[in-house]
């Protein structure tokens, strides 16, 4: 198994990298990168259904905002203190996507993302229809106070970075041990041949939910962090881009490696600021960078490497 | 010792009677042939048997449990595993990793990558196990599908045409290995060539337009005037 453990040191270096840049990297870069790494837990999140189970959802920003909101708002209204806030996003995440699975994995391919954006919706609205206790619109600031665990106080540069990555590397490694393990096998071959895993006794619809279920609480675990982070919770992350997002970093980073959605939003990330900075069409540069992938890299960038250079990457 | 009984199995598409009323009674060890010409209902009656397909009328019993409305994975647990007509591995996976989807329902952990070599010797594939399954030749990722199979440790397994497309040294390959396995288990086959029929079968049931036409022997069915007359017209 020297490709296992090549994979676990390369993501462990990853990890230790990202450590070490906290200490040095200037302020500008180092709150986007500790930025990146909370959206890349979503990224991964979506990987997991789409990338590796084969479940093209345009609906995530669903879970995404459950578990923003659940986190922010019972932090807002003092029900918890910020660490319970944070499971109970994960709990959001995840739970509300058990539910819609349910419903939605009744069907596939189009009809199962339609339902899914439908769904999704259907949540964005209700995010501004309830504005009284939601902040509709333009959402509301979590203060200071109420986003202190234990001895790190997140509105700080160096806790923050610090929660980001604790977050960004348990989402990593659960993703690596995931995709190694006997289940992680199970869900890509739910993506290959459906029926055929059918057949060996793997009922699809069982497998597919619980990658839902999972994306999801990866999901709100994203959206909890962010909302105890960055200290701010709106309906904008509940709309239909924020579904596609996820979709774009991970085809860009990679769909079906573990890396794969870090690396697409940071390069994502990186190219709209770079663009913002020459042009006021920042989205044209995202475009063409979209294009070129799938003219020039149809598997992403890891995926590309991984099919040319590097066989044993997870 | 019969482990499959199947009474008054029925099942039409769109008007037309696939499976017309069909009793069949599978032996727990040996190979029990199906036969017939084309459209007779034989993919339709094991599809039936393996539930991907459900049927209008009748009942199916397997190990003295009715199993008639138990959707496949449940069938598969119970212990029937089904081999496709058309060969349906995972391409964009290793050998192993095919080999290892099935193994993996009955072994632990621990003892994975063990019993995955165990079963990639006994269908001649140990030399191919890190090898895309796509990049096989046709004739391994048959005998890759026949070992999924067989790797699930099944009771009963059903072989849609295994040797369908093969050369002739590849058919000589498999045909001792499905004895070996008949020996042991319940294996029902469906097959054209006469001649693996001959060798592998004990019972052999003669489906045409959707009924039993007869049951016996390869000799007793070759005997038989009404075989005959369907076959030769």
């Amino acid at each position: 198994m020297s490709g296992g453990r090549a994979s676990l040191a390369l993501h462990l270096g990853v990890l230790a990298l990202l450590l070490a840049l906290g200490f040095v990297l200037p302020p500008y870069p180092h709150a986007n990168l500790a930025r990146v790494m909370v959206l890349a837990v979503y990224a991964m999140g979506y990987n997991l259904a789409f990338g590796y189970t084969g479940l093209l959802s345009l609906g995530h920003a669903l879970y995404f905002a459950a578990g923003m909101y659940a986190a922010g708002l019972t932090v807002r209204f003092g029900v918890f203190p910020a660490a319970p806030a944070f499971m109970a996003g994960v709990a959001a995440g995840g739970g509300l996507a058990l539910v819609v699975g349910v419903l939605a994995l009744r069907t596939t391919g189009a009809a199962f993302m339609i339902v899914t954006l439908m769904v999704a919706q259907a949540g964005y609205l209700a995010i501004l229809t309830f504005g009284r206790v939601t902040g509709g619109d333009e959402g509301f600031v979590l203060e200071r106070a109420a986003r202190i665990v234990g001895p790190l106080d997140l509105s700080q540069e160096g806790p923050r970075y610090a929660a980001a990555l604790a977050l960004f590397a348990g989402g990593l490694l659960a993703s690596l041990a995931l995709v190694r393990s006997r289940a992680g096998r199970v869900l890509v071959a739910m993506r290959e041949n459906p029926e055929r895993s059918r057949m060996l006794g793997y009922d699809p619809f069982r497998w597919r939910l619980l990658a839902l279920g999972l994306s999801g609480a990866f999901a709100g675990a994203a959206g909890a962090g962010y909302a105890l982070l960055f200290g701010y919770v709106g309906a904008s992350f509940a709309a239909i881009d924020h579904s596609i997002l996820p979709l774009l970093w991970v085809l860009l980073g990679g769909a079906g490696t573990v890396l794969g959605p870090f690396v697409g939003t940071l390069v994502m990330f990186w190219l709209v600021d770079a663009a913002s900075g020459i042009t006021t069409a920042p989205q044209l540069v995202v475009g063409a960078a979209l294009v070129a992938l799938v003219l020039f890299a149809r598997r992403g960038l890891m995926g590309s490497l991984r099919a040319r250079l590097v066989p044993w990457l997870p | 010792m019969t482990l499959l009984a199947a009474r008054g199995l029925a099942r039409s598409f769109g008007g037309v009677e696939a499976v017309a009323g069909v009793d069949l009674d599978v032996a727990a060890k040996g190979v029990h042939s199906l036969i017939g010409p084309n459209g007779a209902g034989k993919t339709t009656l094991t599809g039936l048997i393996c539930g991907r397909i459900t049927p209008d009328a009748g009942t199916i019993r397997f190990a003295g449990q009715d199993i008639t409305r138990l959707p496949a994975p449940a069938r598969v647990r119970l212990g029937i595993a089904y081999t496709f007509q058309i060969t349906a591995i995972y391409p964009g996976l290793s050998v192993f990793d095919n080999l290892a989807l099935a193994v993996q329902r009955r072994v632990p952990a621990r003892g994975l990558a063990e019993a995955v070599q165990a079963e990639l010797e006994r269908v001649g594939l140990a030399s191919r196990a890190a090898v895309r399954a796509g990049a096989l030749s046709y004739g391994h990722q048959r005998l890759l599908e026949l070992g999924m199979g067989l790797a699930l440790g099944p009771r009963l397994l059903i072989l849609d045409e295994p040797t369908q497309g093969l050369a002739a040294d590849e058919i000589a390959a498999v045909v001792p290995l499905i004895r070996e396995v008949g020996a042991e288990i319940s294996v029902l086959m469906i097959e054209h060539n006469i001649e693996v029929v001959n060798a592998l079968a004990g019972r052999v049931s003669v489906l045409v337009e959707g009924r039993v036409l007869a049951v016996g022997s390869p000799a007793e069915i070759a005997a038989d005037p009404a075989v005959r007359a369907a076959y030769l017209g």
